[in-house]
């Protein structure tokens, strides 16, 4: 019971790291590379906010949020539309955006080195053990679950229950029958690449609660992200929230049955057997 | 961003300082080269670059370094390593070759001094290395003359720990079952694999051991599996992210033991900063005498220079390595040479005590572990080191 | 082989020659450049022999370079590392056969994220091994020098461009550049698309063990962390890309600029290395789509329709 309340808290941590990627990929076909250099600034902001003006870093959201939008959108319209727009096929634009991405990550890494350092950067909040069911658990974690699945909710209900959502499922499934049906197909991955990267910076914000971070630790984010993202198929938030917890589960069976250092190892066999069984991942569509 | 603009600004008057004294008198130039991104960037951030500016500006401050009488200034030239070993090489290379280094300040961590020690010999360069901790000195040395050991070694460390533990419980203060745990990553793994064996010697009983990847986002499993087996101890062979990361989990879970070790990142401001009082006696590796008015100096200019503490370990034995080189050149000239067979005969005078180095390039006397009291990580144990603090048992986490 | 091909291979060999000489005339700093060089030219030029006509990108270079370090790792001390670099290669091999065959019947994306963690899966597992057998790092202390090791790379070089020359002129080369294009035409041509993939993908596996096995004496210390670094997969792409996958000799054109262009930047700008680099990966993709090769097949046919 320990293990299935601790798997299902990680994969809470998981489904807020992945969860921005799946928008940023699914709709907007961007693998970006650089999103855990985006994870890392709202870390890095709830850290400086917390320790500076003692704002909570359940709070720095309010602050995070709309900064992350428009600086997501802005890097989408000046920096990857040009290369959706050049791109014949949607390989080149996976290239391309890859390669993009790739260096767009270095440059974060390089604007956070020269705007706080180096250092690590951690806090304690909320770092007392709540109960639940006799066992002993962190309150950050707890919260940021709970964060998560209230952000993870209210991206679910926005994408099915509104018409902006519909049409950025439409996209996901079929970008060349969307532009057909009347859908602004290049302002609305805009929309969606920045929408993506909002949930990600937030998701750092309740992260860097827990984990220590410094402007170097993005990559490590970026890796798991993307496994889940892929695992859990794109372009469906049920795939991404279910490959989350499926991994935090997994991970924390093997770390306390097995051997903590092979929970990597069991995260890629899990990848290895879900694609290998279902090649578009748990919740994806199969391309025609 | 202010600290930042307010430090870039003072380095760039400093070098525009430099320019023009380079200009009438000619420079000492020392080349540098360590991580300022990458994985290990953390660490060299906090312990060895503030330490090498604070150093340069020192030094310049009193007109240079002694050489043939005359005064010559530094002229510090820096590179990032990426914690790439191929680029530690390259780096040091170009410091050869083509900026025609004088003196060249030793990479930071265990790897990328190896590394770079062939390259440092080939040229000819003195290497005072300070965070390569490792067993393979002998060997080191004698393929590598010019590389000189400061911190300490892997079984020394290893030793220490338990030998602390083992005063404790013949004290009668903690009973003899040990949870030891390290990070999956060579240095983890090597610490863990030499202090087993001592452990078992000591008549301790290891209830708990095992070992997890590097950048684990939760470490929860390892810590309740700990506290599941009952230990009176609990040892981790941690780098920084999880030394963070089990402190928290042990406070969460309440992991009631006497003594708690965390290695990498104890010594650190940041880790007293984040947990405050509830790290009060835990237990960590170096350490240093921190009631020392050197080491009280040094960590003052430390912050009004840069802004941030030093750590109660390898930034004090960094500082001491360039004093180690400066009193070397003033010594015997700007020679590597020369500098080099001094190191070998010397003693120096350093913020940390006298330092010599052994036939084997090694320097015997360094701390080993350390412990916060108070508010302050002082020196519990060390080889060779006066000034260790009684050790005090672990009661709670508040 | 026609006398176009004559020529070709003449030029390699020529080419190769000459580098041979440079540590004749200084082994220090252009060495270590030099270096730098023939090792990326091998890595790109064996990534782009299969991820070239295929357009999967495989970013399970430093996977292998790792594999190979620890081969020398772990056999210097009783083989010589002239014994040890084949078998680094075998190893390779087999692995990348191994992971061929589970994922290549995957499409490009997915291989692309797999590949990417193969390194740290493999680092995992490796790191495991190691703690669980007690075994501290590895200190490959050897008398090989520099030369020694940049001229065994430059042979793996002229390994394989030789290597990419014949499997472009044999039938298996055609196979790959008819999957590359289409491959469910390919598919239906009778061509086992799968097995193909693998034969191939097992050419820049071989190859980057072989680099990472004559590396090793160079970094000295073995250990998962540095062995395995992912960022090498990510230098080995990009090289390639700005060279051009299209021919053979494409990465090439792309190693050496991007190597001085490394240096410089790495030389003068200390404190924005990894910015700075940043930008140009940025740029590089802005400006040149097609790499090299595309740039200069566009001049060529400007050239040429300015003249007609």
């Amino acid at each position: 019971m320990d293990i299935l309340i601790t798997g299902i808290l990680l994969g809470g941590t998981y489904a807020l790291i992945a969860m921005g990627l799946n928008l940023q990929y699914g709709v907007a076909r961007i693998m970006n590379l650089a999103n855990g250099e985006m994870l890392v600034a709202g870390g890095f902001a709830a850290f400086w906010f917390y320790v500076n003006q003692a704002l909570s870093p359940l709070l720095t959201w309010v602050l995070v949020a709309p900064v992350a939008f428009l600086l997501n959108w802005l890097i989408y319209q000046i920096i990857l539309r040009p290369l959706v727009k050049r791109a014949k096929n949607r390989g080149m634009l996976e290239r391309d955006s890859i390669l993009a991405t790739f260096g767009l990550s270095f440059i974060g890494v390089g604007v956070m080195l020269a705007s706080f350092g180096g250092d690590y950067f951690s806090y304690s909040f909320a770092a007392t053990p709540v109960v639940i069911f006799g066992d002993t658990f962190g309150l950050n974690r707890v919260l940021s679950f709970v964060a998560a699945v209230i952000l993870c909710g209210a991206v679910y209900l926005w994408m099915h229950f509104t018409r902006i959502g519909m049409a950025m499922r439409a996209l996901a499934v079929e970008p060349r029958s969307a532009g057909l049906v009347g859908i602004k197909v290049s302002k609305l991955a805009a929309i969606a690449f920045a929408l993506g990267g909002t949930i990600t910076a937030v998701g750092g914000s309740l992260i860097s609660t827990y984990l220590t971070l410094d402007a170097s630790t993005g990559v490590v984010f970026t890796l798991k992200a993307l496994i889940i993202v892929i695992m859990g198929g794109v372009g469906d938030i049920r795939g991404t929230i279910i490959a989350a917890l499926m991994l935090g589960i997994i991970e924390t069976l093997v770390a306390s049955l097995i051997d903590p250092g092979l929970t990597l190892a069991a995260a890629y066999l899990l990848f290895i057997l879900i694609l290998l069984f279902r090649p578009q991942g748990l919740f994806g569509r199969v391309r025609s | 961003m202010i600290k930042t603009l307010k430090r870039g600004l003072t380095a760039l008057s400093l070098s525009a300082a430099l320019v023009s004294t380079a200009t009438l008198a000619d420079t000492l130039k020392i080349g540098a080269v360590a991580p300022k991104t990458g994985p290990l960037a953390g660490g060299a951030t906090v312990t060895q670059w503030p330490t090498v500016k604070l150093w340069v500006e020192q030094v310049n401050a009193r007109g240079g370094i002694k050489v043939d009488g005359k005064m010559m200034p530094v002229e510090l030239i820096e590179y990032d390593d990426q914690t790439n070993p191929g680029e530690t090489i390259k780096a040091v290379q170009r410091l050869a070759t083509q900026d025609k280094a004088d003196f060249i300040v030793a990479p930071y961590g265990t790897g990328l001094n190896i590394a770079a020690a062939p390259i440092f010999s080939r040229y000819g360069y003195p290497q005072i290395a300070v965070s390569a901790i490792t067993d393979q000195v002998a060997d080191l040395s004698s393929k590598f003359p010019g590389m000189f050991f400061t911190l300490g070694s892997t079984s020394t460390f290893a030793e220490d720990a338990v030998k602390v533990l083992a005063d404790l419980r013949d004290k009668g203060e903690i009973g003899n079952k040990v949870a030891m745990v390290n990070v999956a990553d060579a240095f983890g793994i090597e610490l863990a694999a030499a202090a087993k064996p001592i452990f078992e010697n000591a008549n301790f009983e290891l209830v708990y051991e095992t070992s997890y990847p590097l950048g684990t986002q939760d470490l929860s499993p390892v810590v309740k599996a700990a506290k599941a087996a009952n230990p009176d101890a609990f040892v981790a062979w941690s780098y920084p992210p999880d030394t963070f990361g089990l402190t928290e989990q042990a406070i969460i879970e309440d992991l009631n033991v006497k003594a708690f070790y965390t290695a990498v990142a104890t010594s650190f401001p940041a880790y007293g900063g984040r947990f405050g009082a509830k790290v009060n006696n835990v237990l960590g590796a170096g350490g240093v005498h921190a009631d020392s008015a050197a080491y009280q100096e040094y960590a003052k200019a430390h912050m009004d220079l840069t802004g941030q503490a030093p750590d109660f370990w390898a930034s004090a034995t960094t500082y001491a390595s360039l004093q180690i080189l400066e009193q070397s050149i003033e010594a015997v000239g700007n020679d590597r040479k020369a500098v080099t067979a001094h190191l070998k005969e010397a003693s120096f005078d350093t913020i940390l005590g006298p330092i010599s180095f052994n036939g084997n390039n090694f320097n015997e006397a360094f701390w080993t572990v350390g412990q916060w009291q108070d508010g302050v990580f002082h020196g519990v144990a060390a080889r060779g080191r006066d000034g260790a603090k009684e050790v005090r048992v672990k009661d709670g986490w508040n | 082989m026609t006398s176009k091909e004559w020529r070709q291979l003449t030029l390699l060999l020529v080419a190769v020659a000459l580098m041979a000489l440079i540590p004749l005339g200084d082994d220090g700093y252009w060495l270590s450049i030099c270096i730098s060089i023939v090792m990326f030219t091998a890595l790109a030029t064996s990534w782009s022999i299969f991820s070239g006509p295929t357009h999967y990108i495989s970013l399970a270079s430093a996977a292998f370079f790792g594999i190979g370090s620890y081969v020398t790792a772990l056999g210097f001390e009783s083989l010589s590392l002239w014994v040890l670099v084949p078998i680094a290669g075998v190893m390779g091999a087999l692995i990348a056969a191994l992971i061929g065959l589970a994922t290549l019947r995957l499409s490009g994306v997915y291989f692309v994220i797999f590949t990417l963690g193969l390194a740290e899966l493999i680092r995992q597992i490796t790191t495991w091994v190691q703690n669980a057998s007690g075994q501290k790092g590895f200190y490959v202390l050897t008398d090989v020098t520099e030369s020694q090791l940049y001229w065994a790379l430059l042979g793996l070089c002229l390994f394989v461009f030789l290597l990419g020359g014949l499997i472009e002129r044999s039938r298996l080369g055609f196979a790959v550049r008819i999957i590359g294009d289409d491959e469910a035409v390919a598919r239906h041509v009778g061509i086992n698309t799968a097995l193909t993939k693998v034969i191939l993908f097992m050419v820049p596996g071989a190859v980057a063990a072989m680099v990472g096995a004559i590396l090793a004496p160079r970094y000295v210390y073995i250990e998962p962390s540095l062995a395995f670094a992912p960022i090498l997969s990510f230098q080995v792409v990009i090289m390639a890309l700005l060279g051009g996958t299209g021919r053979l000799w494409g990465p090439l054109v792309g190693v050496v600029p991007f190597t001085f262009l490394w240096e410089f930047l790495s030389s003068t700008f200390p404190n924005q290395t990894t910015l700075l680099l940043g930008v140009a990966f940025l740029v590089i993709v802005f400006v040149l789509p097609q790499g090299f090769i595309g740039l200069f097949a566009s001049i060529k046919r400007r050239m040429n329709g300015g003249r007609a």
